[in-house]
């Protein structure tokens, strides 16, 4: 055995699956063991689609997504996929290939500081000195990366270590880190507060966000609300932690969010934020929120708990803890008032919109997609306008809602819809992007149609970078700066027919639900194409 | 702002330095001095960090370095109940006529003279930092030609 064998032996007893990657002189040892192994190999296109594949599959599976890739440029084309996954707490493993580790330091051919570089945004990192460390490198990267607030992890192993002899390989069956111990556990006394805190309140609302997804509360969230009837709103992370549909999920908060979903947070006199990092996009002054109002923040990462807002009650543990916890408190509470004005205000304060009839109306198609989609399908937004109207129209059943959302990449929607089809091969998954965002992962077509992925892929095409347009059209009055992308983008039928992917273009609404109702018909990929209206606006 | 002193338990692994000094660079949050070194325990550093910051800030930085996978412990050394040291060099220039001057104050300050040369000498100060402060201001007179200063070093008194 060499310490390959025993990267590849510490992945398949961490139970992966998939590893998604790009192999190149530096990993080749690993990726040479790995083809005596049960573990799928994908090769994407490039290295940065490798980490949000991995992303996708991690968030459907509940487990850590892997990715693996060479030294210098496969690791720094790497970064925006960890960083992604570090902005929302995605558990990932990145293992990278080093040059040898005598030759460290001097430069040589494909040589980069890759865990300097990460630095700033892994939960942690690891330069393997010895290849004896690796089994217990492996296990803690794993319990690092999946335990209290999850995130990604790098494994830097140079090429003469992957090629040592190793020998009497045990894997280690529990942890020992001494400076590692997140609490998971609310502490008693604050939960007591919270529930009497919650029996004087008139008007209390929960907002959920991406950690009670991550914490696999979304149960006992639900069971929570209902049984006490708690207005619930949500954080775009927090999309798909109450059905949209669900009688006491009020919708979105933020500047992108529902007029609704605001208004509740402001009059509320009891706001109970659960994984939620109370972030600027979604609370625009969070000084205010704590004005005139009990404010309770639960998460596991006691740094997030007064960063932005000082909190009256702080609760440090996991989410699904704490609810459980909640759960188990006998009281009652009585607001029936509030929920009548909250229930008015759903109905009153929609947005209207003008939409073009010679266009694709993206929010009145969006809404007819989730109609026609299985209930427990898998919606991935990009990033940009598309996301924005994804956040809005979407109507989230019993599946899940993706998307990048502390880091705001562009292009995630087609490599982790990839790794959550991969995660989940019995749901239907569906990218739905721009043509901008498009366009920064196009070249995955090529590893859904190798590997035989079948996703679903919509483009809103409006020929325009159109959150970047909107914004100059507001700031800067109309003066559109390098945003008009009319002229390079490709005739998608023509690029589908190249990949051999069947193609459906939608022109306007007359059509629209008989062909999503084509386009969701199979188990396959498929590529539509929505033409919407380039001047239109989130 | 106000100065806070922070003292460290971490795990001495490769890179726990720069895991910490880059975690301030990159929130923003300032080193007025740092200084680390192996504990009785050579698998733990002690470090011992003086930061400049707004009350939030300040505690956003006992936050931010607790969640550090390394940091074992940190907390706040407090003026009242702790002992800070610094350690400084202070070359003077120094003639037969003024080195009298400059034995006197050292001996005040219970500095020592630890280089003599004909024209310059090494003082060596060890106290908190006002007192070399103070001793600084005093010599200033005498011409100095380099400092240098370790930042402090600090316990918490009794157990």
């Amino acid at each position: 055995m060499i310490g390959a064998d025993a990267m590849v032996k510490c992945l398949e007893l961490e139970g992966v699956t998939t590893v998604y990657g790009y192999p190149g002189v530096a990993i080749c040892p690993f990726y040479n063991s790995i083809t005596d192994s049960d573990i799928q190999s994908i090769l994407v296109r490039t290295e940065q689609n490798a980490a949000h594949a991995a992303s996708g599959e991690a968030r459907v599976t509940g487990k850590v997504g892997v990715c693996a890739v060479t030294s210098g440029p496969g690791a720094t084309n790497l970064i925006t996929g960890i960083a992604t996954a570090f902005a929302d707490s995605i558990p990932l493993v990145c293992i990278t290939g080093q040059v040898n580790s005598e030759l460290i330091g001097s430069d040589v051919f494909q040589e980069a500081d890759i865990t300097g570089a990460v630095e700033s945004f892994v939960k942690y990192s690891y330069l393997v000195k010895k290849v004896e460390d690796i089994p217990r490198i492996f296990k803690e990267a794993f319990h690092i990366a999946s335990t209290g607030r999850k995130g990604p992890v790098l494994i830097d192993v140079p090429i003469d270590i992957q090629n040592a002899n190793f020998k009497n390989f045990k894997y280690p069956e529990s942890v020992s880190l001494r400076t590692y111990k997140p609490t998971v556990k609310g502490n008693f006394v604050q939960i007591k507060k919270v529930i009497k805190e919650l029996e004087k309140a008139k008007r209390p609302v929960i907002c959920a966000g991406g950690g009670v997804l991550l914490s696999d509360a979304v149960e006992e969230l639900r069971e929570f609300s209902h049984r006490h009837r708690i207005p619930v709103v949500s954080t775009m992370m927090g999309i798909g932690a109450m059905p949209t549909l669900d009688e006491m999920y009020f919708g979105m908060v933020g500047n992108n969010g529902k007029a609704y979903a605001n208004r509740a947070m402001n009059e509320s006199d009891l706001i109970i934020m659960v994984g939620a990092r109370v972030a600027d996009r979604a609370i625009s002054q969070p000084d205010l929120i704590t004005e005139n109002k009990v404010l309770v923040h639960i998460d596991v990462d006691p740094a997030e708990i007064g960063k932005n807002c000082g909190p009256s009650i702080p609760l440090v543990g996991d989410a699904k803890h704490i609810m459980q916890d909640f759960l188990e408190q006998e009281f009652s509470c009585e607001h029936e008032d509030w929920i009548k004005t909250l229930e008015e205000y759903r109905v009153t304060m929609v947005k209207q919109r003008t939409p073009d009839e010679n266009y694709v109306d993206p929010a009145a198609f969006i809404t007819m997609l989730s109609e026609e989609m299985q209930s427990d399908a898998v919606y991935v937004a990009d990033v940009g306008q598309n996301q924005i109207w994804s956040c809005g129209y979407h109507i989230v059943k019993d599946g899940r809602f993706l998307t990048s959302g502390g880091m705001g990449t562009m292009g995630y929607s087609i490599p982790a819809a990839m790794g959550a089809k991969r995660g989940d091969m019995s749901k239907q998954v569906i990218a739905v992007c721009g043509d901008g965002s498009f366009q920064m992962s196009m070249m995955e077509l090529a590893t859904i149609m190798q590997h035989d992925i079948p996703v679903k892929i919509i483009v809103l095409k409006n020929n325009y970078l159109g959150m970047v347009r909107q914004y100059q059209h507001f700031t800067y009055k109309d003066n559109y700066s390098v945003v008009d992308i009319k002229d390079g983008t490709p005739d998608l039928e023509k690029l589908s027919a190249a990949y051999n992917i069947p193609f459906i273009r939608v022109e306007n609404m007359t059509d629209a639900r008989a062909k999503i109702q084509e386009f969701l018909a199979k188990d396959n990929t498929m590529l539509m194409e929505c033409l919407i209206d380039p001047m239109d606006l989130v | 702002m106000q100065k806070k002193v922070f003292q460290l338990l971490v795990d001495n692994n490769a890179g726990v330095l720069s895991r910490i000094s880059g975690l301030f660079s990159r929130r923003g949050y300032s080193i007025e001095s740092i200084t680390a070194g192996a504990t009785e325990d050579p698998n733990y550093t002690r470090i011992t960090i003086v930061t400049l910051g707004d009350e939030d800030v300040l505690e956003q930085i006992e936050k931010q370095v607790a969640k550090l996978v390394d940091v074992r412990d940190i907390r706040e050394l407090k003026p009242e109940s702790s002992v800070y040291r610094e350690l400084c060099l202070i070359k003077v220039r120094s003639t037969q006529e003024t080195r009298q001057g400059l034995f006197s104050v050292a001996e005040v300050f219970r500095a020592k003279i630890v280089d003599v040369n004909v024209d310059s000498l090494i003082i060596e100060l060890t106290g908190d930092q006002s007192k070399i402060d103070a001793f600084i201001a005093l010599v200033q007179d005498y011409e100095i030609l380099e400092i240098a200063r370790t930042g402090i070093a600090g316990l918490g008194r009794g157990l």
